[in-house]
């Protein structure tokens, strides 16, 4: 056991069992599950990426490039979760991961041996020959050896939920400065936010032994955290990831993992603290090399002692006081090596754990832990995810953001003030002033770069995870890769997990050398959301499943369900698609039985869905008149009329009928799919293009409950159910539309028809939408009346020929549907200009046919296309396509509407239907789309 | 050039990789070049690798502002495909999956065209109809096409949420010559291969106008390291397009887009090819590396910024759960933004502009990358001939007046709907 007798902020009256690999171990509350494994004595923890090298823990935060594991199992398994931040808890189970048989021996590691061949890109110049190799053989290998983590394969049962947070102030990291910017700014009554993603407040301060005001830095953190817990305009969200900075203001955060926080601040400041750099030599891979914070972080947070014999390499100052802080809990370091002495580590020696050092005098020395101090780099990354760039700093051998974006300030280490009394000051002066700086311990934090190891034999890395050695940085530069987008790109450096939190700047220098530039010509990546990686399932929230998307019902929903509706989905509508009785062999029967029942007595469909719009004003006529290419300023009041509208370019939009109830006031209907769209429109027309135009516009689609009551019976039913109104055609003739009062309340009238048949459309207000749903039924049983949906509806508009949403399309013009003679010539309208241009007036165009097979016996589909016969099957003689078919119970036999190019002129003609990606080719014969009642008689009754 | 093979980069392991070259030239400006193309992106690479293989026009200059491939060829989400049911488009871009598919051998550089299929889902009978369409229309073009059912598209795609679905999963339209390629590879690709032939790549090197004779036609731009001549200049400058036509005095019907895309941590692979949602703003496909490329719509405001916001990341990842809702625990590793040329129809235009001397490649929308080899070979054929290549010969500038739009969605003249 490497857990130290005392000290660290771990319960050791609070043991916690835990298991990786299948092996059981305990560790204490207060633990990581890095701490635990390294108190355990573990220290092969991964493989890498490329050459499945053994790998140990690096570092001890997000940063951690080698420590991935994945936790849980079956469907609460997550994949490349980090070692070093994950919080221990009981009955925690790890494991690791791309490695087989086993962590210990994975057979994988023969990639090792082939790293002469495996260097940066080597796949760009191989796997070419044969072509078709390269799916059949090539890339089911790499495949097979790609990615860390294995997914579950099974839904995420996760719950997430998301939140908003808003603040004056957004403190970003809970380190001395960013503790001390909170407090001065919620001490001034601003509303803050203070967000860490560490489980417990105190960044650098747990891991660091400091003097704050004479006393430990700790007594310091508890104090200001319990003062700011004590202010009412304060928050603290602990284990919280800030992860991208958005435009105006806005922050996206994940809180445990689990919330999606959306936060708006005026102002934000980044304490994002500071990263230390590994050093590039021979061997700095093997585990038991770390990072010298890590080393510290270890022994004095967590009471672990990393290692037996501990060197210290460093290039920093920091490395020194690493060695002090180890010294003064009693493990004192067998070497400290200062860079800056002109001593080096040459070499990092073993193989699954560090046995030696070679150093640059050529001594060996017997040591189990190096802890490389490299120097650190400001964490910089959200100040630059709106687009400012770092800048290198000469001065203190880091990139630092100068300009950040209007509203971040830089605080802290994050902003080059690596000195404890620096950073408190600095996060002082962010928030505002206002409050004294305590006194501080103060140790000297100079440092001097380096790169990398010269005269170092063997692989060096940068990246860790992806396995990019100094190496593949030079061949880079070599083969022309001299842009650090380039290099990035073509080594891989920085797009392994850790986002080259760990190598980013050391590949950048190494670029810089290679290229005989400076790091200020050599530049650095732009870091972009997300900080640190966070889950999708969090960012998708409750947004999955069926709750994807709402569930619109009508207010005849509860009705159709009792009576054996089955539903379809109409946009977010869920609509009655047809009510099957017992013994009905399957769908087609009994859509069938539904049209023949409107037919031939009479049918209720709820068409509550089509989307409706108030249009009121004094100039509502004139709001109409050029949004529709027909007139409705000469609609009588009482009457309805069907209305076309175009988009902008000429091409149809969508239709519906339009009701007159008053001078000004107008009721306009569109298509279910369109609704949202047409009412964007309609605002778009009166405050964009005419604002002076007086009218207002609502959606009522919610408002109303609207049913079909069709067929040669509908007077008669709705004489029982409204025996006080006069429904005779002259009173209400077809295209007549009254309001009257129905059990009290308002209800709406309609002639109207989309079957064909004598017909009627009645509204009441949504929530009597049930009621009166029933009372229709009631007073329709004696007539045999039966519910339709919407299949029977599509059915009978197509025997009617009506256009719908296949026609609809988007690519049709108003002649196209054979309405051309819609367009009004008396006055202007949305659409008219571009409507006449060459191509939308060309004879030639596909216009709408009726079809039906010469062979009765056969079906057809939509989506077929139209060849004339004995054409070629190919794209050159295509004249079109069938745009909607359906059975004809009233005929017989399927029947289909189309549109084919000069389809008017060839009424007679037999065509192919051409449906190569289905059943083949099916002989048609082209002829009127009205196949019901061309006349139109059965409307008038 | 070295050819690349698995000899050469033997050899080259024993002297420590220490010979290799640099892929491309990386060339200064010479004072005046017979054809200039500005974007060095995919689509101007293309356009001078193909003006020099095919046509023998090697005095040719392509200049980039940054570093090649560093705007949307190098951001895209890497998708190709010919699933296209106009026949403005079909054609098109079946002879650039053609390109695709003799590339590596083409070009001696392997860009990783993997043709693993393109999935579109359907989740309701319109969009069944709207695919057979599509489909048939595809079989009449000489391409690939299938019309899967739910249990196919199960067999293929288990890990689709066929329980709970909000838009249960009806079928789809499968495209199996479709996949992916490696973006940045594709770039470099072309360059090492034009340059080889005598291409200068100028990189670092910013348009900041043109120069125009007494007559107003173009002789040459004017750049961040000097004045260019040019007999000919062609611009394939995507996000930028309406920016490089405007110093021109063109007006392009082009509105710029942020779209975002999203790639998540390294996993084992499980996403078999590309797949589409049909009734949410979601694809996705699985790189060679382990990671979940993914993207959605664009943000939907007019913008230059090469970055997105979060409603969209959310209802991207939104789509992602609701139709495969094993990815939850996938954690995002990366998200950036390009800047989409949207046009009023959503299709390109390849065609000579307004102006003399001045030729246009632009308006690819979101969808460009798999028109990468079919761009550069039409847009090279036109520079060289002056008429357009007979697969492109429906990618006109003066379409939208005279209304021949090639309009594959039906959404009408409003770029951000495409
Ligand atoms: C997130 C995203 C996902 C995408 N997914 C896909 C996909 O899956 N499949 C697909 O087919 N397409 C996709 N695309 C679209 C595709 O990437 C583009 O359509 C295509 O890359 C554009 O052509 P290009 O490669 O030449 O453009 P770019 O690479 O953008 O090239 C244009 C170049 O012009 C340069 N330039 C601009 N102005 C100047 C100037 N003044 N002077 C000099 N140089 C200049 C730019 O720096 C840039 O390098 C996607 C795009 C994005 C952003």
């Amino acid at each position: 056991m490497s857990r130290l007798p005392t000290g660290g902020l771990i319960d050791r009256t609070k043991p916690l069992a835990f298991s990786f690999d299948g092996k059981r171990y305990t560790g204490f509350a207060g633990d990581t599950l890095a701490s635990a494994l390294l108190a355990n004595d573990i220290r092969l923890v991964a493989r890498s990426f490329k050459y499945h090298r053994p790998r140990g823990i690096l570092t001890a935060g997000s940063e951690e490039p080698n420590a991935l594991v994945t936790i849980g199992r079956g469907a609460h398994a997550e994949p490349n979760t980090r070692a070093t931040t994950l919080p221990l808890f009981d009955g925690l189970e790890a494991s690791s991961q791309n490695r087989w048989p086993s962590l210990d021996h994975d057979l994988l590691s023969i990639n090792g041996i082939l790293s002469p061949l495996f260097v940066a890109g080597f796949y760009y110049k191989t796997f070419m020959w044969p072509a078709a190799l390269w799916e059949k053989l090539y890339e089911p290998l790499i495949r097979r050896a790609a990615g860390l983590g294995a997914l579950s394969m099974e839904p995420d049962p996760a719950e997430y939920d998301a939140d908003h947070g808003f603040c004056d102030l957004l403190v970003v990291g809970a380190g001395p400065a960013g503790l001390a910017a909170a407090l001065a700014a919620g001490r001034a009554g601003q509303r803050v936010l203070l967000v860490d993603e560490d489980v417990r407040p105190g960044g650098r301060l747990l891991a660091e032994r400091h003097e704050i005001d004479g006393n430990s830095a700790l007594d310091w953190v508890d104090a200001t955290i319990a003062e700011l817990a004590s202010l009412p305009n304060v928050r603290i969200l602990s284990r919280t990831i800030l992860f991208g900075a958005y435009d105006g203001g806005t922050y996206g955060a994940v809180e445990n993992g689990r919330r999606l926080w959306k936060i708006v601040a005026r102002r934000a400041i980044l304490a994002t603290g500071a990263i230390e750099r590994p050093l590039v030599f021979a061997g700095n891979d093997i585990p038991g090399v770390m990072t010298a914070s890590a080393v510290q972080a270890y022994a004095t947070r967590w009471g672990v002692a990393p290692g037996k014999r501990i060197a210290i390499f460093t290039t920093s100052d920091s490395g020194l006081k690493v060695a002090a802080d180890l010294a003064a809990i009693g493990i004192e370091p067998v070497t400290v090596i200062d860079a800056r002495d002109g001593m080096l580590v040459t070499r990092a020696i073993g193989g699954k754990a560090l046995k030696a050092i070679e150093l640059s005098d050529g001594r060996r020395i017997a040591v189990d832990t190096l802890a490389m101090a490299g120097g650190w780099n400001p964490s910089v990354g959200l100040g630059c995810n709106l687009g400012a760039r770092p800048n290198w700093s000469e001065a203190i051998g880091a990139y630092l953001l100068d300009s950040p974006p209007g509203g971040m300030i830089m605080a802290g280490a994050a902003a080059g003030a690596f000195g404890l009394g620096a950073a408190i000051a600095s996060g002082i002066e962010a928030a505002g002033g206002g409050m004294p700086v305590p006194a501080t311990s103060e140790d000297p934090s100079g440092s001097r770069p380096l790169w990398h190891v010269p005269h170092s034999r063997g692989k060096a890395f940068v990246d860790y995870q992806h396995d990019v050695t100094d190496k593949d940085v030079a061949l880079a530069a070599r083969e022309g890769f001299t842009s650090v987008e380039h290099m990035k790109r073509y080594t891989t450096l920085g797009m392994a997990t850790d986002q080259g939190k760990t190598g980013q700047v050391n590949g950048n220098a190494l670029l810089a050398i290679a290229t005989g530039k400076t790091m200020s010509e050599a530049g650095t990546i732009l870091s972009r959301p997300p900080y640190l990686p966070v889950s999708i399932g969090v960012l998708a929230g409750h947004h999955r499943g069926e709750h994807f998307k709402p569930v619109r019902h009508t207010s005849g929903h509860a009705w159709a369900l009792e009576n054996g509706a089955t539903f379809v989905d109409t946009g977010q509508w869920k609509r009655a698609q047809w009510f099957a009785r017992p013994g009905e062999r399957d769908w087609l029967e009994t859509v069938s039985r539904e049209v023949t029942a409107t037919r031939t007595g009479v049918g209720i469909c709820d068409v509550s869905t089509l989307g409706k719009i108030d249009v009121h004003g004094p100039d509502a006529s004139t709001l109409l008149d050029r949004l529709y290419v027909n007139i409705f300023s000469t609609l009588p009041v009482g009457r309805a009329r069907y209305g076309l509208m175009l988009r902008e370019d000429g091409f149809v939009m969508d239709d519906g009928t339009t009701t007159r109830f008053a001078e000004d006031r107008f009721y306009v209907t569109t298509t279910t799919v369109n609704a949202a769209r047409i009412m964007q429109h309609i605002d778009f027309a009166r405050q964009v293009l005419w604002p002076e135009l007086d009218v207002q516009a609502t959606s009522v689609t919610e408002q109303w409950a609207t049913y079909a009551i069709a067929g040669p019976r509908s007077r008669a039913l709705l004489a029982k159910l409204l025996p006080d109104l006069d429904l005779s055609n002259e009173a209400l003739p077809y295209m007549g539309a009254m309001e009257f009062h129905w059990q009290g309340v308002t209800a709406r009238i309609f002639r109207l028809s989309f079957s064909g048949e004598m017909a009627f459309e009645l509204a009441v207000p949504a929530h009597h939408g049930d009621r009166l749903i029933r009372a229709l039924f009631e007073a329709g049983r004696v007539l045999g009346v039966a519910p339709y949906g919407t299949e029977a509806l599509g059915v009978m508009r197509i025997e009617k020929g009506h256009p719908a949403g296949n026609e609809l399309n988007g690519q049709t013009t108003a002649t196209d549907l054979g309405m051309g003679r819609m367009l009004s010539r008396k006055k202007d309208f949305i659409g008219r200009v571009m409507a006449a241009r060459p191509a939308l007036v060309n004879p030639a165009r596909p216009t709408l046919v009726g079809i039906h097979p010469v062979d009765p016996a056969r079906r057809l589909r939509a989506g077929g296309h139209l060849l004339a016969k004995g054409a070629a099957p190919v794209a050159a003689n295509d004249q079109g396509h069938v745009t909607s078919v359906c059975y004809s119970p009233t005929l017989g036999h399927w029947i289909g509407l189309a549109l084919l190019a000069n389809g008017p002129a060839r009424h007679g003609e037999r065509i192919i239907v051409h449906d190569p990606i289905r059943d083949g080719d099916t002989e048609v014969e082209v002829v009127n789309p009205v196949f019901v009642d061309p006349e139109g008689v059965r409307v008038r009754g | 050039m070295k050819r690349f093979s698995i000899f050469s980069l033997a050899a080259n392991a024993l002297s420590g990789h220490r010979k290799w070259a640099p892929t491309w030239r990386d060339a200064s400006p010479r004072p005046g070049y017979d054809i200039i193309i500005v974007g060095g992106g995919g689509h101007g690479l293309a356009t001078a690798y193909y003006l020099a293989k095919v046509h023998g026009i090697t005095n040719v200059a392509v200049i980039e502002k940054g570093w090649i491939g560093g705007g949307n060829a190098g951001r895209n989400t890497t998708i190709i495909r010919s699933n296209y049911g106009l026949a403005g488009n079909g054609p098109f871009y079946e002879w650039s999956m053609k390109l695709w598919e003799g590339l590596e051998q083409e070009l001696n550089y392997n860009a990783m065209v993997s043709q693993r299929g393109v999935l579109n889902l359907y989740h309701s009978d319109g969009q069944r109809d709207a695919y057979a369409r599509r489909g048939n229309a595809m079989r009449m073009h000489g391409v690939d096409a299938e019309l899967l059912d739910r249990d196919a598209v199960r067999r293929m795609a288990p890990f689709l949420d066929f329980e709970g679905a909000r838009f249960p999963i009806q079928g789809g339209l499968l495209q199996r010559r479709g996949g992916t390629a490696r973006h940045d590879a594709v770039v470099w690709g072309y360059a090492r291969a034009a340059s080889a032939l005598g291409v200068d790549i100028i990189q670092n090197c910013e348009v900041t106008g043109f120069v125009t004779d007494n007559g107003g036609a173009i002789t040459g731009v004017e750049t961040s390291r000097g004045t260019i001549r040019a007999g000919k200049t062609g611009i394939a400058v995507a996000g930028n397009s309406s920016r490089v036509a405007a110093m021109a005095g063109l007006r392009l019907p082009i509105e710029s887009h942020v779209l975002q895309a999203f790639v998540s941590e390294g996993l084992k692979p499980v996403i078999p090819g590309v797949i589409t949602f049909g009734m949410g703003h979601f694809y996705i496909s699985q790189s060679d590396k382990g990671g979940l490329v993914f993207g959605g719509d664009i943000d939907g405001y007019n913008s230059y910024a090469q970055r997105g916001n979060l409603p969209v990341v959310q209802d991207v990842c939104e789509g992602g759960m609701a139709l495969m809702p094993m990815i939850g625990k996938a954690r995002v590793l990366r998200s950036w933004g390009g800047i989409m040329d949207m046009t009023m129809d959503g299709s390109p235009i390849i065609d000579r502009s307004p102006v003399d001397g001045l030729w246009l490649n632009a308006g690819w929308c979101y969808g460009g990358f798999k028109a990468t080899p079919a761009s550069g070979w039409c847009f090279a054929h036109l520079l060289a001939t002056e008429t357009p290549h007979e697969t492109a010969t429906a990618y006109r500038l003066d379409r939208f007046a005279t209304g021949d739009v090639i309009d594959e969605k039906g959404a009408g003249a409003q770029a951000n709907l495409h």
